[in-house]
């Protein structure tokens, strides 16, 4: 390529305590071309390019600017060399009007003029063909047009090398396909645009050369033209590692958590889940795979009574054979009772007659799993808030992503944490807290958590500290449904085997587990059926054990819904 | 003179101690920060001023410079008031609510401690500046006699406030600031010297309120004691004009005119009404920022509410 070089990075290394966010990255940008950095998540790429927009700092290595050493150590020193960054997360006063945000900061010493700034912005606007009215404030404005804000805030200030943090995550296909045509004319004025995406089809369709990055390296750098969507997924998610995790057959399954079409838009009015179905069986680990923000949250927030829902059902089957915990607290009579009333019955459908038996006996038939339990078990859970699905008898476990946020409070201590869970429990005025400390105390013990007392402030203890906490105790809840998000982010090896061994014991106690994941090579090993979303819709369901992480990968970045895969997605379903 | 006018003229002049105080309050939350300290403020103001003034008595500095020395002392009291609470507000990241009602209570425990000292025995060492802060109006018999030099002061704040946040680079940034500290900081804006800048000299600004109060409306050894409670009135005087300097130049007045409605209403409607009703009048510029703040809730017009990380501790994101 002759372009002259715009920007080079040589060596650059960026650590986050001992994690290594980037290793010994080498890039090269041209004058006047779009690069794509293409990579799974947390494979460093956002790290990258704050370093290159003065958000971090390198630890080591150099950046060079038109072939001059560049020092950045804030956003005003990348300004300073032509570079801005659009972030995916806008940074926008709400009741400003656009010139205001755009002209925000900038001190060039002339007489400030809202007027003469209107005027430069339509201006820059009409060169590049965008469509903005300067005057408008940007709590009218959809969420396209403020990331036009943020692109021309960056080209206001005469920035000549721009990076756009994943922008088509938040536009619909028709306003990506303008985007990219500002973007084609952006290069053909000369400008370098590094675009950061995990979208495979728009990495071929927008960009000159690709730089893929794994793990915080550079892989390598390729020309789009020739390159195949196969091959990008290959450098993407690599060769595939043995992590040996126990993963063993699920036994009895049945259908437990049924989602039928079920959708939901964002605040924005941006469709967060789109006609998603799956089924959560019991006994079995279902793995959801997808690009951060895919609509995992939502999925399981939805499920567990925390957002509305625009349309469909989420059918809950409670368990119709009965699970030996949940007989344990009922006594002689209380079995005998619901025996009385015919709720017992045999496989071919003869009622259990029970006089005459012993408690260990009836205890033991019931579990044997020849006496199956008739119950009101189909319930829909959609629009009950959680304590209404406690009340329906539905357990439903929880470990949400954002741990000291939901799932637990930091400054309270273990035991008073254990007591989020059981508030309600006895009828004293007072509140109990021998068994809330029992276990508090039990879950130390057993996950080898580390914590001076168990009177300690959450917040204090490391991440995978408080992760095995949330987790110790939401299944010491005896769940029926198991829903847990990235339980083992920030987790050493150690500790995420731990992880991994109590979500499958779980599995093998006949609890319906959902884990949404991130590492491939977990997914492919821990799970017996790997739900992939892409951008709100379920693009495939693979069987664990035959799904390779290229597929994944595939189905992860697939955005083009034609029917034909939709359907094939589904007859993968049936075949399991 | 007309006895409506009389009334107005007073009410203006009053309303101007809630004008200073609610610019200086407007310019503290306009960068996010709920500052609840003002009447401690307003207190320490009035209080500085005195001091500045009881030690220049007998001096032969001439009478311009006395008012402005004293003005000056009074604004410095104030701005290191704004200090302390940036301090502990900004770099410390204390609560807001509960550090700005500790300065409240601080600073008219200070002043009522300070004033108690000489306002008695000695209140003549800064009464004799009266005729130089009610200048020109000093011989006037009527309400006028209370327009002195600062209600011109408090106008000409207020005006210059208003300009500053809506015409100027630097209002832009500390709106920006206290709207969404985040995207201030990333484009460059130095989001700490905003908060303590604008909240010092805000502070400054609201201390001139109690001086006002003492020196120009009331001319009386005792006013310092009321202060407070006028300074509760210029925090809601902030709300009632919708975070906007230019309206609380208005608003100060309708606050004033409600303020005094009970001792002035019923001789102006002519009908007589017993004293303790005084007090259910004085508690009218509360009902009507309670309206206000309905009206405008119900409406809930973006540029009407207050700014939108008001109260809230900035962190910058981890780098």
């Amino acid at each position: 390529m002759n372009k002259p070089i715009a920007l080079e990075m040589k060596n650059v290394s960026k650590y986050f305590g001992s994690l290594a966010a980037n290793k010994n990255v080498d890039l090269t940008v041209y004058r006047g071309e779009i690069l794509a950095i293409l990579g799974e998540n947390g494979c460093g790429k956002t790290t990258l390019m704050n370093m290159i927009a003065g958000i971090y700092y390198p630890d080591s290595g150099s950046v060079y600017v038109d072939g001059k050493e560049a020092v950045i150590h804030s956003p005003k020193d990348a300004f300073r060399h032509g570079i801005g960054m659009v972030h995916q997360h806008f940074k926008l006063v709400d009741i400003f009007t656009a010139a205001e945000n755009i002209v925000l900061g900038i001190d060039d010493g002339k007489k400030y003029s809202i007027n003469e700034v209107n005027h430069k912005v339509s201006e820059i606007a009409d060169k590049y063909g965008f469509h903005i009215d300067p005057k408008k404030k940007i709590y009218d404005m959809s969420v396209s047009e403020k990331q036009t804000v943020e692109i021309l805030k960056v080209l206001y200030r005469g920035a000549d090398i721009l990076i756009l943090d994943e922008p088509s995550a938040v536009l619909t296909p028709q306003e990506t396909d303008k985007l990219f045509d500002v973007l084609r004319r952006m290069r053909e004025d000369g400008k370098s645009i590094l675009i950061i995406t995990h979208k495979l089809h728009e990495v071929l369709s927008i960009s000159d050369r690709v730089a893929v990055l794994r793990k915080g390296e550079h892989i390598a750098t390729v020309e789009t033209a020739t390159t195949t969507a196969p091959l990008l997924t290959e450098m993407m998610v690599g060769q595939k590692v043995e992590l040996n995790i126990n993963r063993p057959e699920p036994k009895n399954v049945r259908d437990r958590l049924e989602i039928v079409d079920i959708s939901m838009k964002d605040a924005d009015g941006v469709n967060v889940l789109d006609h998603v179905s799956f089924t959560a069986r019991s006994g079995e680990i279902l793995g959801i795979a997808g690009i951060a923000g895919s609509g995992q949250r939502e999925l399981l927030e939805a499920i567990a009574g925390l957002k509305d829902l625009e349309s469909g059902k989420i059918i809950f089957n409670r368990p119709k054979k009965n699970l030996p915990v949940s007989f344990y607290h009922k006594t002689y009579a209380e079995v005998v009772a619901l025996a009385n009333e015919g709720r017992f019955h045999y496989e071919d459908g003869t009622p259990v007659d029970f006089t005459g038996m012993s408690h260990s006996h009836i205890c033991e038939l019931v579990n044997s799993g020849k006496v199956l339990f008739n119950e009101d078990d189909v319930m829909d859970l959609r629009d009950k808030t959680p304590l209404q699905i406690r009340e329906l008898g539905v357990r439903l476990s929880f470990v949400p992503e954002d741990r000291l946020g939901m799932g637990l409070v930091g400054n309270m201590d273990l035991v008073d944490n254990m007591m989020l869970r059981s508030y309600r429990k006895g009828h004293s005025l007072f509140v109990d807290r021998k068994k809330p400390s029992d276990l508090a105390k039990k879950i130390v013990d057993d996950l080898n958590v580390s914590t001076p007392s168990t009177h300690t402030p959450v917040r204090r203890l490391s991440g995978g500290n408080v992760q095995k906490v949330l987790v110790g105790r939401e299944i010491a809840a005896a769940p029926t449904v198991l829903m847990a998000a990235y339980p083992v982010r920030g987790l050493d090896i150690n500790s995420s085997y731990t992880i991994y061994d109590l979500l499958t014991e779980q599995k093998e106690n006949g609890v319906a587990v959902i884990f949404v994941g991130e590492d491939l090579d977990v997914l492919v090993e821990l799970c017996d059926r790997i739900l992939v979303l892409c951008a709100g819709r379920v693009t495939a369901v693979l069987d664990g054990k035959t799904a390779t992480k290229e597929e994944i990968g595939l189905y992860m970045t697939k955005t083009d819904f034609d029917n034909e895969e939709k359907e094939s997605g589904t007859n993968e379903e049936s075949q399991i | 003179m007309n006895p409506f006018l009389d009334y107005l003229l007073n009410a203006i002049s009053l309303g101007m101690t809630f004008l200073l105080g609610c610019t200086g309050e407007i310019l503290t939350e306009k960068v996010g920060h709920l500052n609840l300290g003002i009447p401690g403020i307003m207190s320490v103001g009035g209080a500085c001023g005195c001091i500045a003034l009881k030690l220049m008595y007998g001096s032969n500095i001439p009478p311009a410079l006395i008012l402005i020395i004293s003005i000056l002392a009074s604004f410095v009291g104030g701005l290191l008031m704004g200090a302390i609470y940036s301090f502990l507000t900004v770099s410390l990241k204390a609560n807001q609510n509960v550090t700005g009602l500790a300065m409240t209570t601080f600073g008219v425990g200070v002043t009522k401690f300070i004033m108690s000292e000489f306002s008695v025995k000695n209140a003549h060492q800064f009464l004799y500046a009266l005729e130089y802060f009610r200048f020109p109006f000093a011989k006037n018999e009527t309400a006028l006699k209370y327009w002195g030099v600062m209600l011109y002061l408090a106008v000409i704040i207020a005006l210059v406030t208003s300009f500053v946040l809506s015409r100027t680079r630097v209002g832009l940034h500390l709106r920006a600031v206290g709207e969404n500290p985040a995207a201030a900081d990333a484009v460059g804006i130095n989001v700490t010297l905003y908060k303590y800048g604008s909240t010092c000299i805000g502070s400054g600004i609201a201390a001139l309120g109690g001086l006002y109060y003492i020196m120009n409306y009331m001319g009386s050894a005792e006013a310092y004691k009321r202060i407070e409670s006028l300074g509760w009135l210029a925090v809601a005087l902030v709300i009632f004009s919708l975070w906007k300097p230019h309206l609380s130049i208005i608003a100060s007045t309708l606050f004033g005119m409600l303020y005094i409605a009970g001792t002035r209403l019923p001789t102006l409607l002519g009908i007589k009404i017993d004293t303790s009703a005084i007090y259910l009048f004085q508690m009218l510029p509360y009902v009507v920022t309670i309206i206000v703040l309905i009206i405008s809730s119900i409406r809930n017009k973006k540029e009407n509410q207050p700014p939108a990380s008001l109260g809230l501790p900035y962190f910058r994101e981890e780098r």
